[in-house]
């Protein structure tokens, strides 16, 4: 470690969702090599030196693919750089000296369960009130025995880069989860294999997204603005519109 | 009434049917009201109602810088306040403004409800700009100056000056309502509020119909801006003017 940076960290604790939260100070020194997630292992090695409460939070791939690494820096999700998970974040997007703010995502939606780690089935609960597609059971379908043109593939898959990380939500001043559940009706809808539920799939899936708490939309685009896949705003102009066309049909 | 006992059943029949088929289509309808989507709908389709209104309305209003003492400017004037079309669509205008300050609010409201507890970092204009984020006090700075205008101008032409309360004309009106600094002042802060306003809510609205696509949104974006700002600047000019005294 050559080059060694000092971090002022004020890393958000809380011991459950039920408790009060508050900011802990802590000093890290960090090589600009390491990632965002890396520096908060170190912080946690010297706290259970210390005999302290190491710091929660989330992570599992460290790819940037499966979308665990949620953390607000500096009123940033998933930090200051564009189109980068927490996990992919390197010290070097940070100067010697400087005082990060780390906090869970916040929405009511997500209650935290320890400090920067949140709950996110409210999501899950999303997709399987329609996130999904019907297939028979029995022998597995011949690949490409449903043509789909470059341009369907190209759209569903666009879309099927949402990872389901929540920082769109965590963005939205509204706490909204338009951006994600735009993402899902998009891919769903584009796809010959989506067809059946298309109409019932818009509708559930919004009621849903109601239910759970999320906010409106107010289109201030912050939510693609952050999506570490730039999902882009365009998705829920697609699902404003799937979801009128279903209600106009009398879904 | 004016039913006589004998088709008073068929006219219950007729209540009936009208009042069931009127749940069906509200059930299917209720959804504007009860749905975040729904709701949103409702915005962007008064929203853009109220853009329609304000170009027509800024039209005619720039007829006074025709300078011709506001013959043109009355002429139209009159012209609005008989015509039946014109009259049977304030209606719907006003019922879709009131639609738009009520839902606004409520969203307002309810959206700030859905994080109580807020974030210590700040990512300011990172990922979006200060109006989109402002609607609701850029929509009642535009409500404050809008209860004033109503007053001083609609109250005016439609209830006084046509039973004669008022010997003015509309363009007298305003000459006299501009000589008060003050109200010019308010009428320049409402148009402020009206282009940060509008230089969201346009594109906004499109976008809540479902109308984007990467070969035509930079287009209404553009037009929306441009909107925003000569629409509003034309509406300030003109108090400005007639308060310096350049048209009389
Ligand atoms: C001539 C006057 C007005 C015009 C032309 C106008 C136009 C618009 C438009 C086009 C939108 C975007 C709709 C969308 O995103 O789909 C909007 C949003 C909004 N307007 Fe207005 N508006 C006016 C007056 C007002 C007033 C008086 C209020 C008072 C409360 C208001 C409050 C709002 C709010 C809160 C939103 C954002 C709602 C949201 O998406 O969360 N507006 N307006
Ligand atoms: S849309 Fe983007 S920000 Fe939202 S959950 Fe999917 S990947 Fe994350
Ligand atoms: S840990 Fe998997 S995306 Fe960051």
């Amino acid at each position: 470690m050559g080059n060694s940076m000092k971090i002022n960290l004020q890393v958000w604790r809380q011991k459950n969702a039920k408790t009060e939260g508050r900011f802990e100070t802590y000093q890290v020194n960090a090589s600009p090599d390491m990632s965002f997630l890396e520096m908060f292992d170190v912080l946690n090695e010297e706290l259970i030196e210390d005999g302290k409460e190491p710091v929660a939070f989330d992570h599992d791939c460290r790819e940037g693919i499966c979308g665990m690494c949620s953390m607000v820096i500096n009123g940033r999700p998933h930090g200051p750089k564009q189109a980068v998970t927490t996990c992919q974040l390197h010290m070097r997007s940070f100067n010697d000296g400087d005082t990060v703010v780390v906090e869970p995502w916040r929405a009511n939606a997500f209650p935290v369960v320890k400090d920067l780690s949140v709950n996110r089935s409210a999501f899950d609960r999303i997709i399987s009130s329609g996130g999904f597609v019907s297939v028979n059971t029995g022998n597995a379908v011949d690949a490409n025995s449903i043509l789909i043109s470059k341009e369907v593939a190209d759209t569903a898959f666009e879309s099927a880069m949402c990872i389901g990380c929540g920082a769109c939500v965590s963005a939205c001043k509204n706490a909204s989860a338009m951006l994600f559940v735009g993402a899902k009706v998009t891919q769903l809808s584009a796809l010959p294999q989506g067809q059946p539920e298309r109409e019932s799939r818009v509708v559930a899936m919004v009621n849903q997204m109601d239910a759970e708490g999320f906010g409106a939309c107010t289109n201030t685009g912050a939510c693609a603005a952050e999506c570490p896949k730039e999902i882009p705003l365009s998705v829920i102009a697609t699902l404003n519109r799937e979801y009128y066309k279903a209600k106009l049909n009398g879904k | 009434m004016f039913y006589t006992n004998g088709n008073a059943f068929q006219l219950l029949n007729l209540q009936t049917f009208i009042l069931t088929k009127r749940y069906k289509y509200m059930g299917v309808l209720s959804f504007l009201f009860s749905s975040s989507l729904g709701r949103k709908l409702i915005m962007a389709v008064t929203g853009i109602s109220l853009i329609a209104f304000l170009l027509v309305h800024c039209l005619i209003n720039a007829t006074v810088f025709f300078n011709d003492g506001g013959k043109t400017f009355n002429e139209a004037a009159e012209f609005m306040a008989h015509n039946w079309f014109i009259r049977t669509t304030e209606i719907l205008l006003f019922v879709g403004l009131l639609l738009h300050i009520i839902q606004g609010i409520y969203l307002v409201f309810d959206n700030r409800k859905k994080r109580s507890a807020k974030y210590s970092g700040k990512a300011g204009n990172a990922n979006s700009t200060w109006y989109s984020r402002s609607m609701g006090l850029l929509g009642s700075i535009v409500l404050i100056f809008l209860v004033l205008h109503l007053k001083h101008f609609w109250v005016v032409s439609r209830f006084e000056i046509p039973h004669g309360l008022n010997d003015e004309n509309l363009f007298a009106e305003m000459v006299a309502v501009f000589e008060n600094p003050i109200a010019v002042i308010v009428y320049v802060i409402g148009c402020f509020g009206l282009t940060y306003h509008l230089m969201h809510g346009f594109g906004s609205a499109f976008q809540t119909f479902g109308i984007n696509h990467k070969s035509y949104t930079p287009f209404i974006n553009s037009v929306g801006m441009a909107f925003s700002f000569v629409i509003p600047l034309i509406f300030a000019a003109i108090p400005v003017v007639m308060h310096l005294g350049l048209i009389k």
